[in-house]
């Protein structure tokens, strides 16, 4: 089994890297920006087809994620 | 009393912080790895130095809070014994709990490297029993993620609790809540602080960190 974890920080946190990617390609010309939140990608591949998806919480909220600025979905994906 | 200095791969101020607290002729000071389980029995104070622990990959601080000391580290706060952690140290300390907020990335997404003018905030812990309150003191920053961040109900918790140790002076170098540099737990045994004393222990250059290290002992 294979799982994709989307993390991106919380919308009350100031995202400083969205911001300076928004205002480059503003500065590109891609005049129609209106904001850019930057996140990361984990795909992560289990040894198993079956996984408990409370052990997938308990990894993203306790170590894949800090709680407090981010925010995280995960979706799963067909091999 | 003895001091341990944590070191991770990808530590760099292991050495800086050693010789700050040797020279002061006060301590025992020792290495300790990453990957020991167990902390001396009679270890007085845990020091976490600067760097980037495990490339700072996943977020600062983040894998190396998850090592195999850090159990050791934790219960070894709990029990009331004192753990310093500087600027890498610092983002450690919080992503293990021991202390509140997290220090995301710079608002100007630099790396910010120069001196700092500091307010000290609270003159009467252990750490900081040598300095005047509201002293203004010259510490060297050196990170990228020093931007410290912390929800309001906390925010206002360490303030009701007397918990900020340092405070940017003048001007704000990275974004942080409140100009905050370092904070204490709630019974301040445990310091994080993003600038670096022990950069500021030699009359060359500086003594404005030496004092930090020297109040331990009294």
């Amino acid at each position: 089994m294979k799982v994709r974890v989307n993390i991106i920080l919380k919308p009350s946190v100031l995202d400083p890297q969205g911001q300076a990617v928004a205002n480059s390609l503003i500065g590109q010309g891609f005049n129609n920006i209106k904001n850019v939140r930057q996140g990361k990608i984990l795909d992560i591949e289990f040894n198993s087809n079956e996984v408990d998806m409370n052990m997938i919480n308990e990894m993203c909220e306790g170590f894949l994620t800090n709680p407090l600025v981010e925010d995280y979905a995960i979706e799963e994906i067909n091999m | 009393m003895k001091i341990g200095i944590v070191v991770f791969p990808g530590s760099n101020c292991d050495n800086d912080l050693f010789r700050a607290f040797e020279k002061q002729k006060l301590y025992k000071v020792i290495f300790l790895w990453h990957k020991d389980t167990d902390l001396p029995k009679d270890l007085d104070l845990c020091a976490i130095p600067g760097g980037f622990s495990f490339g700072d990959y996943l977020r600062t601080g983040a894998i190396a809070s998850k090592s195999p000391i850090i159990n050791s580290i934790i219960k070894f706060a709990n029990s009331g014994r004192f753990v310093l952690g500087i600027c890498n140290g610092f983002q450690i300390l919080c992503e293990t709990g021991l202390l509140p907020g997290i220090l995301l990335r710079n608002t100007s997404t630099k790396f910010v490297c120069k001196n700092q003018i500091l307010k000290v905030c609270n003159s009467n812990t252990s750490f900081s029993k040598l300095y005047n309150e509201n002293e203004e003191v010259n510490f060297p920053i050196a990170h990228h993620d020093g931007n410290y961040f912390v929800n309001n109900e906390t925010k206002k918790m360490i303030y009701d609790n007397n918990q900020i140790a340092f405070k940017y002076h003048k001007n704000n170098p990275n974004g942080s809540v409140d100009n905050i540099a370092g904070i204490y737990s709630q019974n301040h045994r445990i310091l994080g602080l993003m600038p670096h004393p022990e950069r500021r222990v030699s009359s060359e250059i500086g003594l404005d960190g030496e004092r930090l290290f020297r109040s331990l002992n009294i």
